[in-house]
């Protein structure tokens, strides 16, 4: 029997709306309370209750992030779905299951494979019958707890802290805990080689948090004073944590709040309060996914002619239209980077992990307002409604970066205010805030064609030269926007591209690929800086690997990037569940080289 | 002679903006003098004033007024959106939104109906021609059923009542006037600025162009020989308070949230603009009776505005300091313990 250790990944397969989040939650913290490397994945449906759910946990040494392709122990509640789990189930591996409810034949199972029945009904029926539906999902934490060395007092621990006060809640769920356990114990044998071990102290400065939590309180900390969004999922978390967090750190000391929130009518409503509320001098942001995106485009367009800032988060999930709302992908890149008619282009910023979405957060703020634009920060489902474990997040001492804004003073010792005067030569003009009391401040905004003092024109040559400006602007992002980090074999002639959730699964790739031959960009804005042109100079071939069907990023690299197209391969995964490094390594081992 | 000044040391002059481009004749350029001069009577700071609209021809007309304003021409139909944004940003600004009947009643409804249930602190305007005249006479959602457009059809859908609807739905504010009648126009205005709400003014602003001709109920002399005023509006500003003489039963008098006043003379039949069922029921029998009622029709005054159901700090959003806004490096420690 071979012994792995702090390598492996269980699958609770189950009905959602049944409590067993809750549980899995409790299962999870314990592993990272044990210092041991966690990752958690939530696939689910859309829906409130009865529909087949699936969570990973993922444990490892190294603290892999992605998804594992199969697992090596599975725990089944679910009648519904129970053959279909089975079946996925590899030689060799573990299954649980609620035996008053599943049966397994002996022809269902592959070799190696050990089977433990849980008689769940039958063990709840000493437990108080209002909480039995919930508690019973204790059970098979218990029995995992005993065959798989994860320590009973640090999953009392995690139960106490996640019942903070209501003793009676943590006393049932230890009553359940126990249960289960001397069930375990008296009826269940080892027979895998699967096992955690605490690693003391291995995860000191680390947390466990999902990147919706994340990029809610970097907006807090990153200076967000206004909120206006619409309910979609997977960004609703997002808007509904900036609101959380307003509430405990954004108190003015006389009971009122130095943050406003407004949840809108639809999406069309939540982006034109964030640009009002830019546009009057707040650091105001949106959240949304694909299908806002699209409801928004003309006021972004607006945004970007009219040059007001503006925070905008895409939590992607699958599409095109209503698509799987409850799955990953990372499909709205070209239509994030291009939203709108007309000749637009826009900044977007790709957070790869929670600390990333906290420090984007206030980075994207710093650039709307620098840059007088649109700023999208692309992440989506997986990063945003999973369980990460990463760093600690620091606190931030940079100063905010509040762009050109001149204040009544300023303008005293001007001649004259152009709103779209490019003064300095850089694309970025200065702006007045309303209320600037001068009578040199006013100024008129509006979409439609406008000179350098901001009044309406439909001149040829106006137009051209203020859209040129635009580009010079764009131009000009460049410089501001977070540099890629390459790792990996620099001598290499083989080299990976890839953005956001992909990073873990191409990271556990290069690591598979011990690192050599390869080497590995990942992206963190649009516009692509040199270092990208570079990159893809100095391979001979290039992956680029993404999660949509039609190389959104690989075609922005084409047009972007004059005469790499021969040099890029795509590698995509646009299935819905998140990305895993199984996947890469057999899609570049099969187009390597050719 | 040197122009007269207001309390803020301003000549109306402070309050111009550039020459209109709309036909000559437009409702709307009546509207924009009404803006003006009720803006400048009542001491306005000019750079204060955030007018904010739409697309349309009304929507062009914050360019033709107080151009020591800031300016913002949205997208169609969106006005209240950015409108909101800016006011909750910097509640300080005196926010006047400028829309039409096609920006309001058809594509900006969704926005027009969120925008009153909000309480929004803010002046709505509705230039309100029952017709789009960019895009060359189109009926609009308010014309009459049965109004006749300029190529002869009849309009066979009903009629989309602003006013009501914004009683309905929780503005606490809503005037509804006829752009020929400047003294009540302005009458309204300046109790607007009073009135810590939405408050929504649908005046009725004739189209010269697509709509002023026979058999249209948008029309200059339509409106003229329907308008039935249900009281003669008179403004007392709190910075200059005349005593009203108040003989009982003949004046209502509205006490608004700044400490001025408007008072309501009685023309006709006593109408309490402060019942909200007896003013839906008043829009109604107009409408049958096919006359257009004009003044104050609805008034509440003890419901919070938008920045105070969101409980906004009294400094405005927009001027708060990276100092005020990033809490301690404690906090974040804090925060971080709760995620291990």
């Amino acid at each position: 029997m071979e012994k792995k250790i702090n390598d492996f990944s269980f699958r609770v397969a189950t009905v959602n709306g049944t409590g067993s989040q809750s549980a899995n939650n409790i299962l999870f913290k314990s592993l990272f309370r044990m210092g041991v490397g966690v990752c958690g994945k939530n696939l689910f449906p859309s829906n409130i209750q009865g529909l087949p759910t699936w969570f990973q946990i993922r444990v490892s040494e190294k603290g892999y992030q992605c998804l594992r392709e199969h697992d090596d122990i599975a725990v089944l509640m679910n009648p519904e779905t129970a053959k279909d789990d089975v079946a996925w189930m590899q030689p060799g591996k573990s299954l649980f299951y609620n035996s008053n409810l599943i049966t397994i034949a002996p022809d269902q199972l592959k070799p190696g494979q050990n089977i433990y029945g849980i008689p769940i009904e039958e063990l709840s029926k000493t437990i108080n019958p209002e909480l039995r539906h919930l508690l019973k999902n204790l059970f098979y934490v218990a029995a995992l707890s005993h065959l798989y060395g994860i320590d009973k007092d640090v999953i009392g621990s995690v139960i106490a802290d996640t019942f903070k006060s209501k003793q009676k809640a943590i006393d049932a769920n230890l009553v359940a805990f126990n249960i289960g356990l001397d069930y375990a114990k008296a009826n269940f044998e080892k027979k895998d080689g699967f096992m955690v071990e605490k690693r003391e102290g291995a995860n000191k400065g680390k947390i466990v948090i999902e990147g919706n939590s994340a990029a809610a309180l970097g907006s807090i900390y990153g200076g967000c004073t206004f909120l206006a969004w619409y309910p979609i999922t997977p960004s609703s978390s997002l808007a509904e944590s900036v609101d959380s967090f307003a509430g405990k750190l954004r108190a003015d000391g006389t009971g009122k709040s130095k943050f406003a929130s407004i949840q809108a009518e639809d999406e069309l409503s939540s982006i034109g309060m964030v640009i009002g509320a830019s546009w009057a001098g707040a650091r105001a942001m949106t959240s949304t996914s694909g299908p806002g995106i699209s409801l928004m485009g003309e006021f972004i367009g607006l945004a970007y002619y009219a040059e007001v800032p503006a925070v905008i988060w895409d939590v992607q999930r699958v599409g095109p239209s209503t698509g799987l709302p409850t799955r990953t992908q990372q499909c709205d890149i070209q239509k994030a980077a291009l939203a709108s008619h007309g000749d637009t282009k826009h900044v977007l910023l790709f957070p790869s992990s929670p600390k990333e979405c906290f420090e984007m957060a206030g980075t994207a703020f710093d650039l709307a307002e620098r840059l007088q634009t649109p700023v999208f920060v692309m992440t989506d489902l997986d990063l945003g409604m999973n369980i990460w474990m990463d760093d600690e997040f620091q606190h931030q001492d940079k100063p905010f970066d509040r762009g050109k804004v001149l204040s009544a003073e300023n303008l005293t010792r001007i001649e004259a205010f152009g709103r779209y005067q490019d003064v300095d030569n850089d694309g970025i003009c200065y702006r007045t805030l309303p209320g600037t009391d001068s009578p040199k401040g006013s100024f008129f905004t509006r979409g439609s064609g406008h000179d350098e003092f901001a009044r309406y024109t439909e001149s040829p040559v106006v137009y051209t030269k203020n859209v040129d400006r635009l580009l010079r602007k764009w131009h000009t992002a460049k410089k501001y926007v977070p540099a890629p980090i390459i790792t990996g074999d620099p001598k290499a002639k083989v080299g990976i591209i890839a953005c956001g959730t992909s990073n873990p699964a191409v990271t556990e790739t290069m690591d598979r690929m011990n690192n050599k031959g390869v080497k590995y960009l990942r992206l963190r804005a649009y516009p692509f800086t040199k270092e990208v042109e570079e990159f893809i100079g100095s391979c001979d071939q290039v992956f680029i690997v993404e999660q949509n069907r039609d190389g959104q990023l690989q075609q922005l690299l084409e047009i972007d990037i004059r005469g790499c197209q021969p040099k890029l391969k795509g590698v995509r995964y646009y299935g819905g569940f998140p990305l895993s490094a199984d996947f890469i390594e057999r899609e570049i081992n099969e187009k390597a080289g050719k | 002679m040197d122009a007269a000044k207001n309390r803020a040391g301003l000549t109306k002059n402070d309050y111009m903006g550039k020459p209109s481009t709309l036909c000559k004749g437009c409702g709307h350029d009546s509207i924009t003098a009404a803006i003006i001069e009720s803006y400048f009577q009542m001491g306005v700071k000019p750079h204060m004033v955030a007018k904010v609209s739409g697309i349309g021809c009304s929507s062009k007309t914050p360019t033709y007024f107080i151009d020591k304003g800031h300016g913002f021409n949205s997208v169609h139909g969106r006005m209240p959106a950015v409108a909101t944004g800016a006011k909750i940003a910097n509640h300080d600004l005196i926010m006047l939104g400028v829309s039409g009947d096609g920006d309001t009643a058809s594509i900006g409804m969704g926005q027009f109906c969120h925008v009153m249930r909000r309480n929004v602190d803010m002046t709505y305007i509705i230039e309100n021609n029952g017709t789009y005249g960019l895009t060359k006479g189109q009926f609009s959602a308010t014309a009459d059923q049965g109004a006749k457009a300029k190529k002869g059809t009849d309009n066979p859908y009903p009629v989309i009542d602003t006013c009501a609807m914004a009683i309905e739905l929780g503005a606490t504010f809503v005037g509804r006037s006829f752009s020929g009648d400047r003294k009540q126009v302005i009458s309204l205005l300046k109790a607007a600025l009073s009135h810590k709400g939405m408050a929504l003014l649908d005046i009725i602003s004739p189209c010269v162009t697509f709509n002023n001709h026979e058999g249209s109920t948008k029309s200059y002399t339509y409106c003229k020989t329907h308008d039935m005023p249900l009281h003669e509006l008179g403004y007392v500003p709190a910075f200059d308070p005349i005593e009203v003489e108040i003989k009982e039963g003949e004046i209502r008098d509205i006490a608004l949230h700044d400490g001025s006043h408007l008072t309501l003379k009685k023309l006709g039949s006593d109408y309490d603009p402060t019942n909200k069922m007896k003013a839906i029921m008043n829009l109604h029998e107009a409408r049958q009776s096919k006359t257009l009622a004009t003044g104050l029709l609805y008034f509440e005054k003890d419901q919070k505005d938008l920045a105070g159901i969101l409980n906004v700090c009294d400094t405005p959003l927009s001027k708060l300091q990276q100092r005020d806004l990033v809490p301690s490096r404690e906090t974040l420690a804090k925060v971080m313990a709760g995620y291990k």
